[in-house]
Order: C-alpha cells, then sequence, then structure tokens
C-alpha cells in the first residue's frame, strides 16, 4: 500500500515523548485559518515556490509537495533512527494533514511499526468516521488529539467543520493502555477565552479515557510566508504579530482542574 | 558564591592585557652566555638552565590570591623560549598590532631583543636547525600548505599529570632517581652514562623546583610580616607553610594539592613551551580524598573548598599560549593553551568516577566562566544521567563549555594501541579532543594534515595551482582516468607521498627535540621516564604514539561524491569540464555551482551515497599512517581535528567538487561542510559514527543549538539520549555550540552556510532557512532574551 508523505522529520522533539521521527501525511479535511502547514492541505500531490541563497543571490523553485510512498519505504527511514529511539523511549509519530485521511496506510504503518518494536504515536484533530477512530486509536500506543474549539459554530466558523463528530469520537473513547495527550492550539479570540476554557475543562472530565497532559501551544504566526509561497493569502482572520495568549491563565485553569499541563508540547 | 576576592582576582584576569615578557628570554641568554652551559650533556644544561630560570625569576604574589605563582613577572606577561624559536622586531610588532588577541611589547623589551636575545639565538635556535634539516620536497610541500608542522615553534607536550604525583613530593621523585641511577649497569648497558645524565638533569630539575617554591614562601613571610590585616597575614603565612612543604613532600590537604599542582604546571610551562601546556587530567578523582579528608577534619567547609578550587582556575586564565612568530602571529590568535580538565569517566577499576568533587568542579566552571581552563566531561555507560544533565545546564549558557566525550571509546582507542585497561580508564582526552593514557604517554601531535588539498593535486597530476609548482607525483592527467576508482588509486598513492614526506621529517625533528631539548623536568612527571632514564622527548615514557591530523573530511568526502556522481555515473560533465570550472573559481559555471551544491548527496545526512566516501577516505588514511614507527619508538597514529587549522588550509585550498569556492574554510572535524547538513542532528551522528572512531587518537564533531533545545529537563533528557546514542555507536566526541543571536543574524545575511541550523519556533522545530524573514526576526529576538 502507497501513502502521501510530505514530509519525514528526525530529531522531532516536540511530537510526544523522547526522540522521535514525525511522518507527515498529506491531506487535512479541516481549514483552520491558522494552520502552520498549508501545503498539507490537499490530498493531491502539489508543487511550493522555495527560496534557495547561494552567495546573497535568491531564486525561487517550485518544489513539489507530498511523495507516494511505499509503507516500506516509510519504514526504511524510521528504523534509521531506531537507536535514538531506545535511548530516549522516543519512537515514531504520524501527523498530517490529518494522518487519519490516510487511514489505511496509516493503520499497516502502526502495524509494522509494532512487528519492528517502535512505539507509535498519532497526531490527530480526530476528525473521522467512529470506524476508522476507534481501529487507529486501537492501534497506537500515543494518541495527540487536537482540540481546536469546543464550541461547534466557532469551530466552524475557524476550521470549516463540526466539532461534533471529533467530540464524539473523544468521548467514545475507551482504550485500556493507550496513552492520550490532548493539544490545544491557543489561537486569541478563539479559544483563549475563560469561557472557551472553562467549557473545555468541563469536556474533559466527561471523558473515561484518562487525559494524561494538557499541552498548550502558543499562537504564533506560524508559516504565514508559506501561503505566499503556495501562491495563496494567509488568512485576514490572522491575528497580529503582537497578539499573545494567555497561556498562564490556560494553564493554571486546567492545573486548578486537576489536569497535568505543559506549555508547547 | 563567588566571594569579594575571587571576584577581584577573576576581574584582574579578565582585564590583564597579554604582553611579552623578555625576562624568560634574558634569563635563559644569560644561562647560555656562562660556562654553566658549556661543556655539559643537554639534560644536565637543561637541568642546570631551568635551575638558573627558576632561581632568578621574579616572584609574583598577586594581592588576594590563595594559590600563587606565575610564568612571567605579571599575570597574562607572557614568556618566549628563545631556544626554540625567535621572535623578530618586526613579530613583536606584529603581535602589539594585531587586531585579535595582541601582545603588547613595550621599549625595554623591543630592547632587550634587540640588543641581548636576538644578536645571540639569531641562526641557533631549534627552529634554524629543523628548517636546515628539511628536504626540499618537504618545504615545497609546507608551503603549499599539504601539512603543518607542530614542533616548529612549540616543543613537543600532548600529556597529562596522572595519579602519581597526587601522592608523591619531588623529594621522593629524587629517590626514585637515586634508585635507578643505583641499578644502573655501566657493564652491559651501553646507553648507561647517557642515561646517567639524564638521571642528574632530572634531579637539578625537580631541585630547581623545590626552590623555586622555597622562594615563594621566603616572598610570603615577608609580605605577612608587612601585612597590617590581620586576616591576610594569618592567611600569607598560612601560604608560607603550604609552600614550604609542597612540592617538595607530598600534599596532605585541598590547599596543598592544589599549590603542589599548579608549581608542577609552572615547572612544566618554564622549562619549555610544550603543546597544550598541561594539564591536572583527572581532577575530580585526584581531589576527592584531600576535599573529603578536609571536609572530615573541620579544616575546611564546602565554601572554603570552592574558593580554592576557584583561585586555582584563575591561575590558568593568566597564562595565554606562547605567541607565535611569522606568517602564523599575523594569520592566527595565539589561542589559549587547551588545558582541558576531565571529569567523570570510570576509574582504574572500570567502575562509575563521578563523585562530590565532580559537581563541585562543574559549578566552578558555571561559576568562573573562564576561557582557562578549559573543561570536558567524561560520559561512560556507567555515569549517571545527572552528571549530564548538570553539564548540559552549563553548555546551555553558551560558553561552549564542558564539551562531551566518550570514555568507553577512549578506553577501546587507547587498548587497541596496546594500553593496560588500568593504564587507558587512567586516561582521557587532552588539547582538543586527543585521547591519551595519563600520566604514561607521550602523545605528540605533529602537524594537520591537508587531504583536501592533496585530492586537489590529484585531479592536477601533482601540480600545485596556487604556488604554481609541481608539488606531487606525478600520477596523470585526471581525464585520463577512466574510472573512480583509478583516480582514488592515483589520490591514494599522492597520500603516500605526502605521508612519507612528513613522517621523515617528523622523524628527524623528534631528534632534535631529543638530542638538544630534552625536558627533564617534565621527564620526572610522567613515567617511566625515571625507571628508563631516558628523557620524554627521547621516547623515556612507557607509551609513545605520534599523530598526524587529517583535515577537510567532509569537504573532501562530498567531492568525490559530486565526481562520482557527475562525472562518472551520470557524466553529466567530463572531468575536463569539472577540472576546467574548479580552475575558473566556478566563474561561468553557475548552473553547474548549484547542481554541486543543492543536488548532489552530502556527508552528514547518514546518506550512504555520500557516507562511503568518507569510510574510504578514512581507511585509506589509516593506512598510510597508523602502525608506523618514529625513532624514538613511538607509533604513528591519526586523529581527525582541525582547531583553527582548516581555516588556513582553506586559503591555500581552490575551488572544490562539492561547490566550494576557493580559500573559503574547509570543513572541520569529521563535521559536514558547513550548513550541508540538513537531516537533522541525529542523521549527523550516525553519518559521523560510520567512519571507525576506535582506530583514531580522537575526531572532533560539532554540532549547533539554540538555547531553546535547552529549556526544560524533557529536552535535557532529549539530548542525554542523543549524546549516548552516539556514544552508543562508539562516536568518540561531540560539542554543543549554543548559538547566539549574532550567529542567527548572520545566517540570515548567509543562509547557505547555514542549512543545518534549526530552531524551535514553538512546540516545534524547524531549519532557520525555512521560515520567513519576520518569523526570523522573532527568533532572533527570543534567542536574544535568553542569551545568558
Amino acid at each position: 500500500m502507497k501513502g502521501i508523505v510530505f514530509d519525514i522529520r528526525r530529531y522531532a522533539v516536540h511530537d510526544g515523548p523522547g526522540i522521535r521521527t514525525t511522518v507527515f501525511l498529506k491531506g487535512c479535511p479541516l481549514r483552520c485559518f491558522w494552520c502552520h502547514n498549508p501545503e498539507s492541505q490537499t490530498s493531491a500531490i502539489g508543487t511550493i515556490n522555495k527560496r534557495r541563497t547561494l552567495d546573497g543571490s535568491v531564486e525561487w523553485l517550485a518544489s513539489t509537495v507530498g511523495k507516494e510512498m511505499t509503507a516500506d519505504e516509510v519504514m526504511r527511514e524510521i528504523i534509521r533512527d531506531r537507536l535514538y529511539f531506545e535511548e530516549s523511549k522516543g519512537g515514531v509519530t504520524f501527523s498530517g494533514g490529518e494522518p487519519l485521511m490516510q487511514h489505511g496506510f496509516l493503520l499497516e504503518m502502526l502495524q509494522q511499526c509494532h512487528e519492528e518494536g517502535i512505539n507509535t504515536a498519532v497526531d490527530t484533530s480526530g476528525f473521522a468516521t467512529s470506524e476508522v477512530f476507534s481501529k487507529v486509536a486501537a492501534t497506537t500506543d500515543l494518541l495527540l488529539f487536537d482540540i481546536k474549539s469546543i464550541d461547534d459554530q466557532c469551530h466552524y466558523e475557524t476550521t470549516g467543520q463540526s466539532n461534533h463528530v471529533i467530540l464524539k469520537n473523544l468521548v467514545s473513547l475507551d482504550v485500556p493502555g493507550l496513552r492520550l495527550i490532548i493539544r490545544i492550539p491557543l489561537i486569541p479570540g478563539v479559544n483563549d477565552g475563560l469561557k472557551s476554557l472553562t467549557e473545555t475543562i468541563n469536556f474533559l472530565k466527561t471523558i473515561r479515557q484518562p487525559v494524561e497532559r494538557v499541552d498548550f501551544l502558543p499562537f504564533h504566526r506560524l508559516g504565514q510566508h508559506k501561503y505566499e509561497a503556495l501562491g495563496l493569502q494567509p488568512s485576514p482572520k490572522l491575528p497580529n504579530q503582537q497578539a499573545t495568549t494567555n497561556t498562564r491563565e490556560a494553564l493554571s485553569l486546567f492545573s486548578a482542574a486537576g489536569f497535568r499541563v505543559k506549555e508547547g508540547g | 558564591m563567588i566571594t569579594e576576592r575571587v571576584n577581584k582576582l577573576r576581574r584582574q584576569s579578565l582585564d590583564a592585557i597579554n604582553c611579552i615578557s623578555a625576562e624568560r628570554a634574558l634569563i635563559v641568554t644569560r644561562f647560555h652566555q656562562s660556562d654553566a652551559a658549556r661543556e655539559v650533556s643537554a639534560p644536565v644544561r637543561r637541568g642546570r638552565c631551568l635551575m638558573y630560570l627558576l632561581n632568578n625569576k621574579t616572584i609574583c604574589i598577586n594581592p588576594g590570591e590563595l594559590i600563587v605563582g606565575e610564568r612571567g613577572p605579571a599575570p597574562k606577561a607572557t614568556s618566549t623560549y628563545p631556544e626554540v624559536t625567535l621572535h623578530s622586531l618586526e613579530d613583536l610588532d606584529v603581535l602589539h598590532n594585531r587586531a585579535k588577541v595582541s601582545f603588547k611589547s613595550d621599549e625595554a623589551v623591543r630592547e632587550a631583543y634587540r640588543d641581548v636575545i636576538i644578536p645571540f639565538w639569531q641562526g641557533k635556535t631549534h627552529r634554524d636547525k629543523m628548517m636546515g634539516n628539511m628536504t626540499s620536497e618537504w618545504k615545497a610541500a609546507y608551503d603549499a600548505g599539504i601539512f603543518t608542522e607542530f614542533q616548529e615553534q612549540r616543543a613537543p607536550g600532548h600529556t597529562v599529570l596522572g595519579k602519581k604525583m597526587w601522592s608523591k613530593g619531588l623529594l621522593d621523585i629524587i629517590d626514585d632517581i637515586e634508585k635507578s641511577r643505583a641499578s644502573l649497569d655501566f657493564f652491559n648497558d651501553p646507553q648507561a652514562f647517557e642515561k646517567q645524565e639524564e638521571l642528574a638533569g632530572m634531579e637539578l630539575a625537580a631541585s630547581a623546583l623545590i626552590r623555586y617554591s622555597e622562594r615563594h614562601a621566603e616572598e610570603l613571610v615577608q609580605l605577612a610580616q608587612a601585612e597590617t590585616d590581620d586576616k591576610r597575614k594569618k592567611e600569607l603565612e598560612q601560604m608560607a607553610a603550604v609552600c614550604r612543604r609542597v612540592p617538595a613532600h607530598k600534599p596532605e590537604t585541598l590547599h596543598e594539592a592544589l599549590q603542589h599542582y599548579w608549581f608542577i604546571h609552572l615547572g612544566v610551562i618554564t622549562e619549555l613551551n610544550p603543546w597544550d601546556s598541561f594539564n591536572p587530567g583527572r581532577l575530580d578523582q585526584h581531589l576527592l580524598p584531600f576535599y573529603q579528608q578536609d571536609l572530615a577534619s573541620g579544616r575546611l567547609t564546602k565554601e572554603e573548598a570552592r574558593e580554592l578550587l576557584h583561585c586555582f582556575w584563575i591561575k590558568f586564565n593568566n597564562h595565554p599560549a606562547p605567541p607565535k612568530i611569522g606568517v602564523t602571529a599575523l594569520e592566527s590568535n595565539t589561542y589559549t593553551d587547551f588545558s582541558l580538565i576531565n571529569l567523570g569517566g570510570v576509574k582504574e577499576d572500570g567502575s562509575d568516577a563521578v563523585n562530590e568533587m565532580t559537581y563541585l568542579l562543574l559549578e566552578v566552571i558555571q561559576e568562573m566562566r573562564l576561557l582557562q581552563p578549559s573543561s570536558m566531561i567524561q560520559v561512560s555507560k556507567k555515569n549517571p544521567d545527572r552528571f549530564i544533565h548538570k553539564t548540559l545546564n552549563i553548555i546551555r549558557t553558551g560558553f561552549g563549555q564542558p564539551s562531551i566525550f566518550n570514555t568507553d571509546a577512549i578506553v577501546q582507542e587507547l587498548m587497541r594501541q596496546g594500553k593496560t585497561p588500568e593504564d587507558a580508564r587512567n586516561g582521557g582526552a587532552s588539547g582538543c579532543v586527543e585521547s591519551g593514557a595519563f600520566g604514561t604517554e607521550a602523545y605528540i601531535l605533529t602537524g594537520y594534515f591537508n587531504l583536501t588539498k592533496i585530492f586537489e593535486l590529484t585531479l592536477h597530476d601533482g601540480f600545485d595551482p596556487r604556488t604554481g609548482r609541481q608539488v606531487g607525483l606525478h600520477t596523470g592527467e585526471a581525464d585520463k582516468f577512466s574510472t573512480f576508482n583509478l583516480m582514488m588509486e592515483a589520490f591514494e598513492k599522492q597520500v603516500n607521498y605526502f605521508v612519507d614526506i612528513k613522517i621523515r621529517g617528523n622523524n628527524v625533528i623528534e631528534k632534535l627535540f631529543a638530542i638538544n631539548l630534552p625536558v627533564p623536568f617534565l621527564s620526572l612527571l610522567i613515567d617511566d621516564c625515571i625507571a628508563n632514564g631516558c628523557d620524554y622527548n627521547a621516547g623515556g615514557t612507557r607509551y609513545n604514539s605520534s599523530y598526524i591530523q587529517g583535515v577537510g573530511l567532509g569537504s573532501l568526502t562530498d567531492s568525490l561524491t559530486a565526481i562520482k556522481q557527475h562525472v562518472y555515473d551520470q557524466q553529466t560533465i567530463t572531468m575536463k569540464g569539472m577540472i576546467q570550472a574548479l580552475d575558473s573559481n566556478f566563474q561561468d559555471y553557475q548552473e553547474l555551482r548549484k547542481e554541486l551544491v543543492f543536488n548532489t548527496p552530502k556527508w552528514g545526512n547518514d546518506d550512504d551515497t555520500a557516507d562511503r566516501h568518507a569510510i574510504g577516505i578514512f581507511n585509506l588514511f589509516f593506512k598510510a599512517v597508523d602502525g608506523r614507527q618514529s625513532p624514538r619508538g613511538a607509533t604513528y597514529r591519526i586523529n581527525m581535528l582541525p582547531t583553527t587549522c582548516h581555516i588556513y588550509f582553506g586559503q591555500v585550498t581552490g575551488a572544490t567538487p562539492d561547490g566550494r569556492l576557493s580559500g573559503i574554510p574547509l570543513s572541520e572535524g569529521i563535521s559536514p561542510v558547513q550548513g550541508a547538513d540538513h537531516c537533522g542532528p541525529t542523521a549527523v551522528l550516525k553519518s559521523a559514527a560510520k567512519i571507525d572512531h576506535i582506530k583514531t587518537g580522537g575526531t572532533l564533531l560539532n554540532q549547533k543549538f539554540t538555547p531553546s533545545f535547552f529549556d526544560d529537563n524533557e529536552s535535557y533528557g532529549k539530548l542525554t539520549a542523543l549524546i549516548r546514542s552516539y556514544f552508543r555507536m562508539d562516536g568518540h566526541h561531540i560539542q554543543f555550540n549554543v548559538v547566539n543571536a549574532d550567529t542567527l543574524r548572520d545566517a540570515q545575511k548567509h543562509p547557505e552556510k547555514y542549512r543545518d541550523l534549526i530552531v524551535r519556533v514553538a512546540g516545534y522545530s524547524d531549519y532557520f532557512n525555512d521560515l520567513g524573514e519576520d518569523l526570523q526576526d522573532e527568533i532572533i529576538r527570543r534567542t536574544e532574551h535568553s542569551d545568558c
């Protein structure tokens, strides 16, 4: 089976425990306006303009985004850093895009990793059918589950999709031994208000799967240069450079509610 | 944590201006003009010379200090060694006016040089004898920048104090000399007389240092008498008592141990100007028993011990490396003197050596933040993670120390060379990264070897385009090499040719030192010179090694990969075309250059297409050097480190097939070409581990990080795992360079030099080059903020 991979990063130290290799699968059903990987959104192989500099002269080159790879090919890349995984209790993280969009390929990869004894994490928005979601949850060692907005209206407006399916997947999650880390990108004006944070806490208290930790990713105007490179306009909704999220408040609220928290992944 | 006294001494050391002191040169000249220097054997002459020096040089005791003794008359007043190399008046000018690391000389110094030192030594120095004995082939290769010569301006050094002197005084050593003398066999040993002379020189040297410490004691007593402050008066009296005991007797307290070592250090660097000055080696091991006894007996508190260690540290920083002459003075800042303190590792019995003194010394390193002594940690699989975490906490502050070494690899390297497990475990690394058995080995570095330049010559049938001379062998026109392997055979012939030239030169230089400039004082310290009645410079130590240091592995690997791919495999350009491009420095070949820079596999990315050439070069160089013998009985070995020589070697090397322009620095150590690695640190370390480090005496690998990778315990854990993984693959050394905002600004201007630079953005990391300018600016601001 083949998948469309748009990047493989080694020494990824913010995508789960230990030293990890992160495999980015292309394609995403969401269109978060703050997305810092816009080139990962479409499923098809595309092109992006990349800057190249030699002796001060700059040129822009069309460069392919996405590569069709077999599970074996991806596995060969993963296995390169096995020693580091062992020393650091790390492993591989599948991210995206939304890795569950290529669930067949993802499941095959997870299976192969387990045969090799490599720890796996899946970084997901949770936007998938319950059948796909539960299969992946049952196969991976760790889920990094993103919650963008607990408010459905807000979720729809900022990501282009309802959060109904996402929250339902999270509520129904009940896999013994599965480690679950919730990740919340704090976007000014979207999900960093007191109301939104409190509602998220209340929601998380209702789910069955134990939450190991909640990670907050503070907003930066990340990746907007990539929009230009793709020939796209960054969203007008993007907060300006100076806008800061109230990370400290989020951390203390969640902490007070009994969650282990962390700034950054 | 730092007392007022230490603060003052540290400030004084940092503020002191380097200057040339003519004192040593004048005393040595006066000695050589006297009858005492005539009609005696070399070891006795050198022993007497040291005696005369130490009896006549100025005693310097700085206000407030607890550990005493300076090589010159004041901190940073730097001695010269006219018996080795002679500074001309022009050299003094260059050093005086040099933009970086200048050495000032006043009218008195210039006068002494003009009227006394130069007239006496002109034409009579070691360097004169040495140059007079080199062949024309050697000179041509040397001028072309094929290799450098370490023993041209400095004496052979590269050795470290072992365990012996921490439990012996010089009077005990004189007893040992007596025993050795008593066992001389004048009936059967044709060398008996030479040995007797050497032992006589050693005894003179030992007595000289004892007398030197007494002179300090006398001065301290006088100062104490004149002192009005009761507290300082008591200190001075106590210091006088210490100087009466050591180094004559074995030290009994921490204070005595530190003063004992410091006198020994001064003895070594006053006798001659050996490379890497000298260093106390496994300091945490050596000092622990004194520290524990002092604490237990109530003689010292931990804070008092810390203050003594601070004072000890500052002494090293007062002593810059002796400045060079000629082109070397002009082009290279005489850097620090590479006293590398070793911490951690394993004990003689192989068990974990990390102790409470290790942690105290790490704190001292952090508190002192001085260039000298420099520091390293030895990491064995037996050492705890906490030890590494404490070290990372210092590294994150970005002053380049401590560097990190693999004990288990060092022990294997030394054992491969025939050392016993105990001698290997008592060893470590000194200088930059050089493995050695401390207290038992003379491991002399002889010069850097420009592998990339030799390849340039191979492409030109042995002709050097820069100097316009036929420097190498005629191995054939490059466009006649019908296969890659034929080209490599020619390269191997050239390497062997230049290794032969280098070794022939080394063997002569080694003899010159053994005959003319023995070091009876250093020979007291390193086993088994006394028992053998044989000088350190003549092969008297238990183990003798000579090193040639390969430079340019990354640049050459990438060049071979490029030729293989473009000329032989894909045939997108002919060899002739490639050489034309190189000779024109890629003028009118910009598209080719882009192919070479951007679309050709590079060393450092865990890509066998490139990495196998690194292995090939390494094996070829190893084969050419390893195992050859020198006249003093040393075995030649290789290591892979450049110090700063990759810059000089780059200047003399034309454009290379990896897309490097003429004159640009070569890659350093075994690190990838600057900016050529783009798969992150795990890939770099995997590439680096593909060469067999165990067959070297040291390799050097640098990795850049921004401070954000040192954020919290979790990131320390990941860096620790990174280090442990590299060491599991037998990597020898890794140094983390934590970059500052200035580096990032330079990266914004010259992205091609920094393709490897990863920065943490926000919860994730990215290549700095790949970020938009505004985000780059933000990261620069953030880094500025977290700079310490």
